[in-house]
């Protein structure tokens, strides 16, 4: 069976990034189709922390570092422009963000971790601040006695997540583009004069471009257009209260408020394969440094817990496309997709598009793996800090 | 909404909003609010509406109450102690979306 | 962490105390834990305290919650460690236990679990049911037996089933005026039940004792509508009055309290956030653990007996108690296979006996169209406040089961966790998209599944560290 539409651009995946991109082109007027999986499947992009951030990220890949900040400048105008359209709240909010430090030498990692950023950006500049443990008490009454320091960044800001999935789904469809869920991808086929064809659900797509943004699913989609794509899981843990009243004003690495009241406390980051279930060691470590940063937070009623997969490359930055025995396959795939939304949206979907990415993204290109040594790529076990 | 049959055998205090009424040693909570003149419990967090006990199995949520200073307990799964202070919750201040 | 006990069982009920005492005559060394301050589950709550303390209350009460004493009394002499006012919170396959009491949370490991953690009111949503005066029937019978309390204003009893109509007649006994029972069966269901009579009635006194309550129902003069459809309760802070269908018009009535009951299900919490296996249930349009005849699920060393396995009731979970503390015991390497088979042979017989009339009663209380199918206006969601009809357009928007349905619409992420739309939201979608409720799935359940607080649960890493 042929499903019965002509597409333009087949975007493989639905969570967030191939979301994001789907609405961009969207908004492009280019006739696109979602096709994702069903109820039950790895989803990163419901079970993360909704953090939309850029203090920290890219020290060693410049590259990456703008492609952040980018993407938090896209932000507001992106979600209002969503918003707008769909009439559904997003919830982002941008009052900066602050990186806790609750011991002396995390203050100084901290610290040089910033400053390495500095240097790293250079005459671009780098917005981000260490405070004392009085400027942060200023901005964070509720902070314990623990707490010695943090790094704060104006740029840093939240969402809801699930919110932000939703609009874009509703984005996409409103404007009669298709989202297909239960349509878990079996084959995908570059075709000899170019095009692709799809089969999922027992129909077959076909479209002169598609998008590869199915997360932990894309090495399976990508080997099948010859590419090797290092893409490993990494489980988080997660915590949330229930409803509580209005205290935290800032999102935080580890402690979010969201706009429905309930705070959030995670995550760990852990290499255990295709594993998303909770395990009480880990969660109460989460618990305890969330007390000791907040001892507020010890009275409030824990609702769940969970565990989620980030889509993690060795180096832990995005992994930017276009397959090269197959033009028009463009691969996305990254963690901090719901920071990077905007960018995804605006920018990453005009280049599917225009069918080029730019030389900025090239340092994020899969090649770079080629030359880095294995000792680089070694998983590290279990963390517990920001995200 | 519901009243005692016979005169409690140990009878002890409890303040509910500060007002002192009388409890039987054994009750839960959530059934001294009831036996009292308003059943509400809680407006909720997300409309303001009002809620009392519906279960008073611990299944629901809908009970909970301040009790002791402590916000959010069932109320139909504590037990009634002399002296404790129970509190009707008010809406919890929404997050400032801005 | 090595085990501290043979056995743990979850739950002080029928089930779980039967189990508990069977078990510790074997010597296995068995902790019972109960989230209430005593013994006795939900059929006999308070039942100490009512012998002991209220005995008037004990006719009304009927002969059948007396009978608890007995259990109570043997479960009370018996070895097992009894933890009263214990919530379990979490079971891993590795059998550790997360519990939390006054004192905190702790973990426990024991070599063989049980879960006897009984059965919840099924939901009912309707307009109104939010509104304070609304209460599960289950809710103010526990009032009656754990405080002596019963209602001082009108009340209208709203759906269906053996409970809704005993404490009817508890409460005629008690002299409280009821209003009316509304109840939602149609003559439709006393045909489909028809066939399983001859079976309930060698099941023991069910519908005899049924036909009891209906004319002590009749004789007190409380009139019963049947038949009764688009129920609402209505009132600004509080009920003041209901409203429904029937016979074509519409009708209202005041009252001050709607009793509101649809029969039982299983409270699979606990099993399904472990994950345990589950099979829909379609008689009871429920989930239920998948067992084999000894209650074991498919997860090695977690067995599951009495209403939590799927409705039988009292009776029947006495039985199932006992027909799984000997194979736990056989499991422990107390009793050989023959032995356990010898030994559980007469609970065995009484177990079936007793679940021959379970077909009857599923068939002739069945959730009315209007439970399963709510109007799109109707909360369906009590904590997060989501209606019938934001869950349809969360399946046409591409939500296909009930997670991601969670996700768009936030149903199911409130303190309850999805125990008072769970079963709603399943029957929506299947409806919507035309599938059977097995296919469409069910919400993912995670610990916690009992309340605890951060500071309990980071009193966990200063425990283990
Ligand atoms: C614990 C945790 C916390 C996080 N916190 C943050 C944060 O604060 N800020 C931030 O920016 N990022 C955060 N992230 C990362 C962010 O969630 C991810 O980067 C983002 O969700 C990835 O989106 P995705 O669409 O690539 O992947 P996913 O959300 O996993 O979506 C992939 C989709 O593809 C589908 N799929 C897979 N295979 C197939 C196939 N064969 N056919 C069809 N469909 C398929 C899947 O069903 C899924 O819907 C966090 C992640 C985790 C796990
Ligand atoms: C309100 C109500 C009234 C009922 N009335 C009748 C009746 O009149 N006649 C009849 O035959 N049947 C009745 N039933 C059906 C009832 O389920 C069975 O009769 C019987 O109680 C089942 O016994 P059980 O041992 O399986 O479970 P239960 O008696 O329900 O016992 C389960 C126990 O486990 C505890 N528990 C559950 N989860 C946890 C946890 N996570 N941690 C700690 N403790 C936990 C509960 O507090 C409870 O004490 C009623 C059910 C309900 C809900
Ligand atoms: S009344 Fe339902 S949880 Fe207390």
């Amino acid at each position: 069976m042929t499903a019965g539409r002509d597409y333009d651009v087949l975007v493989l995946g639905g969570g967030l990034v191939g979301a994001a991109i789907a609405h961009g082109l969207t908004r492009r007027k280019l006739r696109v189709a979602v096709l994702d999986e069903g109820d039950l499947a790895f989803r990163a992009s419901r079970g993360n922390f909704g953090l939309v951030w850029v203090q920290g990220k890219g020290r060693g890949m410049p590259a990456y570092a703008d492609w952040a900040r980018l993407s938090a400048d896209l932000w507001p105008e992106f979600s209002a422009e969503l918003e707008a359209i769909t009439g559904q709240p997003v919830y982002y909010r941008k009052p900066g963000g602050l990186a806790l430090c609750l011991s002396e030498s995390e203050m100084e990692e901290r610290a040089t971790l910033i400053r390495g950023m500095h240097n790293q950006q250079g005459p671009k500049g780098y917005d981000c601040q260490m405070l004392d443990r009085k400027a942060v008490r200023e901005m964070l009454p509720q902070a314990g006695p623990a707490v010695v320091g943090a790094s704060y960044c104006p740029h840093d800001g939240h969402t809801s997540p699930l919110h932000l999935l939703r609009a874009l789904h509703t984005a996409i469809t409103q404007a009669g583009n298709d989202y297909l869920p239960e349509h878990r991808i079996e084959q995908l086929e570059g075709l000899a004069g170019g095009g692709f064809r799809v089969v999922a659900a027992g129909k077959t797509f076909a479209a002169p471009k598609v998008v590869l943004a199915a997360g932990l699913g894309n090495p399976g989609l990508g080997r099948q257009l010859g590419l090797n794509l290092p893409i490993r899981p990494q489980r988080g843990q997660i915590l949330v209260t229930e409803r509580l009243p209005a205290m935290f004003h800032y999102p935080i690495n580890g402690v979010r408020q969201t706009a429905e009241g309930s705070i959030m406390l995670g995550s760990s980051q852990e290499e255990v394969g295709f594993n998303n279930s909770t395990s009480v060691d880990v969660l109460s470590r989460i618990a305890s440094r969330a007390v000791r940063a907040f001892p507020v937070l010890a009275g409030a009623n824990l609702v769940r817990t969970w565990g989620a997969l980030r889509v993690l490359a060795p180096d832990e930055f995005p992994i930017y496309l276009e397959a090269p025995d197959y033009p028009g396959a463009f691969i996305a795939t990254c963690h901090s997709g719901v920071s990077l939304a905007g960018a995804h949206a605006l920018r990453y979907a005009s280049y599917v598009a225009e069918g080029r990415l730019p030389a900025e993204l090239a340092p994020l290109h899969v090649r770079r793996f080629d030359v880095q040594t294995a000792a680089r790529t070694e998983p590290r076990a279990h963390r517990i800090s920001g995200r | 909404m519901f009243k005692r049959r016979h005169e409690p055998n140990h009878a002890l205090t409890v303040y509910l909003d500060g007002d002192p009424i009388t409890a039987a040693a054994g009750d839960m909570v959530a059934a001294v609010l009831l036996a009292s003149p308003d059943p509400r419990c809680r407006a909720t967090p997300v409309s303001g509406s009002p809620r009392a006990p519906y279960c008073m199995m611990g299944v629901c949520f809908d009970c909970l109450m301040e009790i002791d200073g402590v916000l959010n307990r069932q109320a139909c799964l504590v037990p009634v102690a002399d002296g404790m202070r129970i509190r009707r919750q008010p809406r919890p201040e929404p997050m400032a979306l801005t | 962490m090595s085990p501290q006990y043979d056995l743990a069982i979850v739950g002080g009920g029928p089930a779980g105390m039967a189990a508990a005492v069977r078990a510790a005559a074997f010597g296995l060394h068995t902790v019972l834990f109960d989230e209430q301050p005593a013994p006795g589950g939900q059929i006999y709550r308070a039942i100490e305290a009512v012998a002991g303390g209220r005995p008037q209350d004990l006719p009304i009460l009927g002969p059948e919650y007396r009978r608890g004493i007995a259990l109570v009394e043997a479960f009370r002499k018996c070895d097992a460690t009894y933890c009263p006012g214990t919530s379990v919170w979490q079971l891993t396959r590795e059998l550790e236990l997360g519990i939390v009491d006054a004192g905190g949370a702790r973990m426990v490991h024991a070599r063989h679990v049980l879960l006897a953690t009984g059965a919840l009111e099924r939901p009912v949503p309707f307009p109104g049911w939010t509104l304070p005066g609304v209460m599960t029937a289950g809710a103010a019978q526990g009032l009656l037996k754990a405080s002596g309390m019963l209602p001082d204003v009108p009340v209208v009893f709203y759906g269906g089933g053996p409970l809704l109509y005993q404490f009817a007649w508890q409460l005629a006994q008690a002299g409280v005026p009821v209003a009316a029972i509304l109840d939602t069966g149609r003559r439709a269901n006393y045909v489909a039940a028809a066939p399983y009579l001859p079976a309930a009635l060698a099941a023991g006194d069910y519908v005899a004792k049924g036909l009891r309550l209906l004319n002590g129902i009749r004789r007190h003069r409380i009139p019963i509508m049947r038949g009764v459809s688009d129920f609402q309760a209505l009132g600004n802070d509080r009920v003041r009055e209901v409203a429904y269908r029937q016979g074509g018009t519409t009708h209202h009535m005041a009252a001050g309290l709607v009793l509101v009951h649809a029969g039982v299900v299983a409270n699979c919490q606990l099993t399904q956030s472990v994950p345990c296996r589950h099979e829909w249930y379609g008689p009871q349009r429920a989930w239920r653990p998948v067992t084999d005849p000894w209650g074991n699920t498919d997860l090695a060393g977690i067995q599951v007996a009495g209403d939590c396995g799927g409705i039988g009731g009292a009776d029947a979970a006495v039985h199932a108690g006992r027909i799984a503390a000997f194979e736990a015991a056989r499991r422990l390497g107390r009793l050989s296979g023959d032995q356990r088979d010898t030994l559980a042979h007469p609970d065995r017989l009484a177990w079936r006996r007793h679940l021959l009339a379970r077909p009857f009663l599923d068939a002739l209380y069945p959730p009315s169209p209007g439970t399963l199918a709510p109007d799109d206006a109707t909360l369906i969601c009590r904590c997060e406040e989501v209606t019938a009809g934001a869950i349809r357009a969360a399946v046409r928007l591409g939500g296909t089961g009930p997670n991601q349905v969670k996700s768009y619409t936030r149903a199911g992420m409130g303190p309850c966790q999805g125990r008072e739309c769970g079963l709603t939201v399943t029957e929506i979608i299947a409806a919507e998209r035309g599938l059977a409720p097995e296919a469409v799935g069910t919400y993912r359940i995670r610990p916690p599944i009992k309340p605890l607080t951060v500071g309990q649960m980071a009193g966990l890493d200063d425990a283990t560290r």
